[in-house]
C-alpha cells in the first residue's frame, strides 16, 4: 500500500513500472519444462556423486553433499513463501531448527524412529508457522519482515532457555535416527540417498503445487494482491497455507540435518541463518524451483570457498551482497537472468 | 419499474474535513448502463471504491440484489455477482491472458486448496475463461502474455476479468482511459453488446461515449449526485451545464 | 521484595532507554523512507567501538563520547551515501539483502581492526560509584546517568518533532510521504539527515554502553531484533510510540526475568518454576508483541493509520 506510493514520491520517478516488469519477468512464468530438466538432470548427477567420491577417494565428499542437499530441502521451502508468494519470512531458520530439535528431545527420550520424529517435526514446525504466520500476515511490508524475524528470535531463544536439551552449547545426539527399528542411516551413503529422495520429492511435490489451483492463486497474489481480490480470492487463506507447507517443509529437512551432523544446537534457528537461506533462494533466481536448489549448492560451495582464503570470509560475502545488489539493477536475480540470457541458449 | 439490482442510499465517505462523497443516494435497474460522470476530483473513483467495496463508507447502505452489502469485503461482493473493472490497468501481466480470465473463473468454480492437480489443464475453466475472452474479442490473444498486449487489448482484458467472476452487475471505472480513437471505438461496441445481457455502472470521462451508451446518466459534483436522469434530460439541465459541460466546453 | 523490585525495574528503564536511542531513528528511517534497514544495530556496535578507541586513544572517556558522536553521525552519513540512498527505491528483498551484506562486513570489519576478544571501556571516576536509593539500597551512579542522558535525548526529539519545521516534516513524511514531496521540499536531503542522525543516536546508545558492557563482534545484533520489537509495538514512524514500546519493552523483560519464576513458584512445585520462569522470561517480549499486534495490527501508536 505505502511502498507503491512512497517509492513514486522519490524525485517522482515513474521508473518503477520498468522494474516490475522486469521482476515479472524473473519471478514470473514458470515454464516448466526447461527448469525441470535441469533438476531432473542435476539429480540424476547428485545420484552419481556417491561412487564418483568413491572412485577418487574422498568420501567426505557424500557428507558435504548429504549437508548441501539438506539446505537445498529448506530453500525450496523457502522459495515457496518468498519466490512464489513474495513473502519475505526472515525467520524460516526456526522450522529448520524446530524439526533439528524434535529429533534431539525424542530421541533422549527414548524415540529413535525416525518416521515418528519427522511427524513430530511436521506437526511442530507446521503448528509453529501456523501461529506465527496467522499473526504475521495480518501485517504487510516492512512490518511482515520484522515480525517474522522476531518470532524467529523467540523460537531460537526458546531453544537457548532448554537446558535441559544443552541450552546455549546445543547437545550431541547419542546416535542418528533408527528406521523401524534398523539403525540404517548410521550409514552415510543411506542418509546421503535418504536425502537426496527427499530432495527429490519436495521439489515434484512443489512443482505439482505451484501448477495447482492453489498455486496459481499464490503466484497471482504475488503480482497483484488487490486483481486477486476484485476476483474473489482473499489472500490471506492463501498466504497462510503456503507459509505453513513452508514451514512444514523446512521441519523434515530439519530432521536430516540433526542427523547428518549428530548434533542440535539453537545456532540453527540464529536469525543469520534465516538471512543465508534467503541469500540461497535469492542467488539461485527466486520463483524457480531449481533455481532454489542450485542457489544452495552455490552458496555452501562459496562459503567452503571464501574460507579457504580468510578467517573473515563473512566480509566477502557481505561484500558480494551488497555490490550484487548495488550494481545489477533489478538485484541479484535480475543480474543472473541477464547473464544467462546473454549465454547463447 | 422494476426492483433496483442496485440501490445506493445516502452513502457517504470523508477524508477528515473533507466529505469526498456526500449523500449519494440512485438506483440501477436490472439491464440498466447507468453512467456516473462528473469533473476531476468530483469523488467518482471515491465512489467505485465504496460499492466495489475497497473502501469502507462512514454512513449510508448499499443493496445488491435485495441483499444489504454495505459491510461486505470486495471478495464477499464479487461472490455475490458485483465485480469491478480498475481505471489503472490492473491484470495479471506475468500470466497469458486465459490465466487471466481463467483465474475469475476459478475463484466461482469450487474450492481453490487443491494441491496437485494441474489447474491449467481445467477444461471446464478453460472453457468459461475463453467465452468471456470471446465476448471481448481477446480470444486469439488467449496464449499471449498479458504484459505484452497493447494498452486498448489490455482494457479489454479488464472488462474480460470482471465477466469472467460470472458477475450480474459491472462497475466499469473509466474503461476508456488512456486509449486512442480506434480502441475505444472497439471498446464502446463491446459495451454496447455486454449491455445486452449484464447490467452496467460506467464511470467514464469520454462524453461522446457516455451519451451514446448509457441509459441513464448520474452528474457527481463535489461529492454530491446534482443530476440523475436520462442522457436528453441531463445533457440540458442548468446546473450540470454550469458545473459540468461548461468547464468541458471553456477547456 | 520491594529493594529487588525497584532495582530491576530501574535497570529495566535502564535497557529500555538504550532501545529507544536506536529505536527513534529506525522507526523514522522505516516510516518516512518506508525501507528495511537491518543493518541500524551494527550502528549501535560502531558506536560503541568508537568510544572505546577514543577513549583509548585520548585516556578520557567524556573526550572519547564527544568525538565518538560526530564520527558516528560522519560513519552514518557516508553510508548513507555509498549504499542506502541507492536502496531506498528497490523492493523489501534488495534492501534486506544490502543491509544483511552490510552487517556480515560491519561485524568482519570490527573483528579484523580491533580483534574479536571484547574490548572494555573503565567507567570514567567522575561517573563512576553509587547514589543511595531508600534506606541502605544504593544504585550505580552511571546508570542513572545513561537514564538521565536518555530522557533528555527523547525530551530533546520530541522539541524537534513537535515544535520545529524538520519535526513538522518528519512527521508529514511519515503519514504521507508523496505529500511532503509534492511540497517542494528536497525529500533527498530530508531522508540523509534523518540517516545521519538516526546513525548518531544508535551510536550514541552504543557508546554509553560501552561502559558496562563488553564491546565485541555481533553485539548490535541482538539489539537490532529487540528494536524491531519495540518498533511494531509502538507503530512504524512513530517516535511516540517508540518511546512507550522500548520502556515496556525494557521493563517486561527485565522484571520478567527476575519475577517470571518468583510468580511462578506461588503456582508450581519450586524446581518446574525456575525451569518455566527461565523458558518463558526470554519469550516475554515476542508474546507481548504477538498480543499487541494481535489487537492493534499497526502498534499502539500507528503513524499512518488516518491516511490509507
Amino acid at each position: 500500500m505505502s511502498a507503491g506510493e512512497s517509492k513514486i514520491a522519490l524525485g517522482g520517478k515513474t521508473a518503477r513500472t520498468t522494474p516490475d516488469l522486469a521482476r515479472d519477468r524473473r519471478r514470473g512464468i514458470v515454464d516448466g519444462r526447461g527448469a525441470a530438466l535441469a533438476a531432473v538432470l542435476l539429480l540424476l548427477a547428485l545420484s552419481l556423486l556417491p561412487p564418483i567420491a568413491l572412485l577418487i577417494g574422498d568420501p567426505f565428499l557424500v557428507v558435504t553433499a548429504t549437508r548441501i542437499m539438506i539446505f537445498a530441502i529448506a530453500a525450496l521451502s523457502l522459495d515457496l513463501v518468498l519466490g512464489y508468494g513474495a513473502m519475505v519470512s526472515f525467520g524460516h531458520a526456526a522450522f529448520l531448527g524446530l524439526g533439528a530439535y524434535s529429533v534431539a528431545i525424542l530421541l533422549a527420550n527414548g524415540t529413535s524412529d525416525i518416521l515418528i520424529q519427522t511427524l513430530v517435526a511436521i506437526l511442530a514446525s507446521a503448528l509453529f508457522a501456523l501461529v506465527t504466520g496467522a499473526i504475521s500476515l495480518r501485517t504487510k511490508g516492512v512490518y511482515f519482515i520484522m515480525i517474522t524475524l522476531a518470532f524467529g528470535q523467540m523460537a531460537y531463544f526458546f531453544m537457548v532457555s532448554l537446558s535441559a536439551y544443552g541450552g546455549d552449547d546445543g547437545m550431541t545426539l547419542a546416535a542418528r535416527s533408527t528406521l523401524l527399528g534398523l539403525p540404517v542411516l548410521n550409514s552415510d551413503l543411506t542418509l546421503f540417498y535418504l536425502t537426496l529422495g527427499v530432495l527429490a520429492l519436495a521439489f515434484v511435490g512443489l512443482r505439482a503445487v505451484i501448477f495447482s489451483r492453489f498455486g496459481r492463486v499464490l503466484r497471482g497474489t504475488r503480482q497483484n494482491p488487490v486483481r486477486m481480490q476484485a476476483i474473489g480470492f482473499q489472500p490471506f487463506a492463501y498466504q497462510l497455507t503456503a507459509y505453513v507447507i513452508a514451514g512444514a517443509l523446512a521441519g523434515v529437512a530439519g530432521v536430516l540435518l540433526a542427523n547428518q551432523a549428530e548434533f542440535v544446537s539453537p545456532a540453527y534457528m540464529s536469525w543469520q541463518r534465516s538471512g543465508e537461506l534467503i541469500v540461497m533462494v535469492v542467488l539461485g533466481g527466486m520463483g524457480t524451483l531449481v533455481g532454489a536448489i542450485g542457489g544452495a549448492i552455490a552458496f555452501l560451495l562459496l562459503e567452503d570457498w571464501l574460507a579457504k582464503f580468510s578467517e573473515h570470509w563473512k566480509l566477502g560475502l557481505g561484500v558480494l551482497l551488497v555490490c550484487l545488489v548495488l550494481f545489477t539493477r533489478g538485484g541479484i536475480a535480475g543480474g543472473i537472468e541477464r547473464l544467462f540470457r546473454r549465454a547463447p541458449s | 419499474m422494476s426492483e433496483p439490482l442496485l440501490s445506493v442510499s445516502h452513502l457517504r465517505k470523508s477524508f477528515g474535513a473533507l466529505a469526498v462523497t456526500d449523500d449519494v443516494s440512485f438506483n440501477v435497474a436490472p439491464g440498466e448502463l447507468h453512467a456516473i460522470i462528473g469533473p476531476n476530483g468530483a469523488g467518482k473513483t471515491t465512489l467505485i471504491h465504496q460499492l466495489s467495496g475497497s473502501l469502507a463508507s462512514d454512513s449510508g447502505a448499499i443493496s445488491f440484489a435485495g441483499d444489504e452489502v454495505t459491510r461486505l469485503s470486495m471478495v464477499d461482493r464479487v461472490r455475490r455477482g458485483l465485480a469491478r473493472s480498475f481505471q489503472i490497468t490492473s491484470i495479471l501481466e506475468a500470466f497469458t491472458v486465459l490465466e487471466n480470465a481463467a483465474l475469475a473463473v476459478q475463484a466461482r468454480s469450487g474450492s481453490s486448496f487443491r494441491f496437485f492437480r494441474s489447474a491449467a489443464r481445467e477444461a471446464p475453466i478453460n472453457d468459461a475463461a475463453m467465452a468471456a475472452l470471446a465476448r471481448v474479442k481477446l480470444d486469439d490473444r488467449a496464449h499471449r502474455r498479458a504484459g505484452s498486449l497493447s494498452h486498448g487489448e489490455k482494457r479489454q482484458l479488464e472488462i474480460a476479468i470482471a465477466l469472467a467472476t460470472g458477475a450480474r452487475l459491472l462497475l466499469l471505472d473509466e474503461p476508456l482511459a488512456g486509449t486512442g480513437r480506434e480502441e475505444s471505438a472497439v471498446l464502446v461496441s463491446l459495451m454496447r453488446e455486454l449491455k445486452e445481457t449484464h447490467t452496467l455502472v460506467l464511470i467514464e470521462h469520454d462524453m461522446d461515449a457516455v451519451f451514446a451508451l448509457a441509459d441513464r446518466v448520474s452528474v457527481l459534483v463535489y461529492g454530491q449526485l446534482i443530476a440523475t436522469g436520462v442522457p436528453e434530460v441531463v445533457r440540458n439541465h442548468r446546473d450540470v451545464r454550469a458545473a459540468y459541460l461548461g468547464e468541458e466546453t471553456a477547456a | 521484595m520491594f529493594n529487588l523490585f525497584l532495582l530491576q525495574a530501574l535497570n529495566g528503564v535502564q535497557f529500555g532507554i538504550l532501545l529507544f536511542l536506536v529505536a527513534a531513528g529506525l522507526t523514522l528511517i522505516f516510516g518516512i523512507m518506508d525501507m528495511i534497514n537491518l543493518a541500524h544495530g551494527v550502528l549501535y556496535m560502531v558506536g560503541a567501538y568508537f568510544a572505546a578507541a577514543f577513549t583509548a586513544l585520548t585516556g578520557d572517556f567524556l573526550l572519547g563520547l564527544a568525538i565518538a558522536l560526530p564520527a558516528a553521525l560522519l560513519f552514518g552519513l557516508v553510508l548513507e551515501f555509498l549504499i542506502f540512498r541507492h536502496l531506498y527505491e528497490r523492493d523489501h528483498l534488495d534492501q534486506v539483502l544490502a543491509t544483511f551484506g552490510l552487517i556480515l562486513i560491519l561485524n568482519e570489519g570490527v573483528k579484523i581492526l580491533w580483534g574479536a576478544a571484547p574490548m572494555s571501556v573503565p567507567i570514567p571516576d567522575i561517573l563512576s560509584g553509587s547514589i543511595p536509593l531508600i534506606g541502605p539500597l544504593r544504585y550505580p551512579f552511571y546508570r542513572v546517568v545513561i537514564i538521565a542522558a536518555g530522557l533528555a535525548t527523547a525530551v530533546g526529539l520530541w522539541l524537534l518533532v513537535n515544535h520545529t519545521r524538520v519535526g513538522m516534516l518528519l512527521r508529514a513524511g511519515a503519514v504521507n510521504a508523496p505529500m511532503v514531496s509534492a511540497l517542494g521540499v528536497d525529500i533527498r536531503r530530508l531522508f540523509m539527515l534523518v540517516f545521519g542522525f538516526g546513525a548518531m543516536l544508535a551510536g550514541f546508545a552504543g557508546a554509553m554502553v560501552a561502559p558496562i558492557l563488553s564491546v565485541e563482534p555481533g553485539m548490535g545484533d541482538g539489539i537490532l531484533i529487540l528494536t524491531f520489537v519495540v518498533i511494531v509495538i509502538g507503530g512504524v514512524g512513530s517516535v511516540r510510540g517508540a518511546f512507550v514500546a522500548a520502556i515496556l519493552v525494557g521493563l517486561v523483560d527485565t522484571l520478567g526475568r527476575t519475577f517470571g519464576p518468583i510468580v511462578l513458584r506461588s503456582l508450581m512445585d519450586p524446581s518446574a518454576a525456575s525451569q518455566t520462569g527461565q523458558t518463558l522470561a526470554p519469550m516475554l517480549i515476542y508474546i507481548l508483541m504477538a498480543a499487541v499486534l494481535f489487537f492493534r495490527p499497526s502498534g499502539l501508536f500507528p503513524a499512518k493509520g488516518a491516511a490509507a
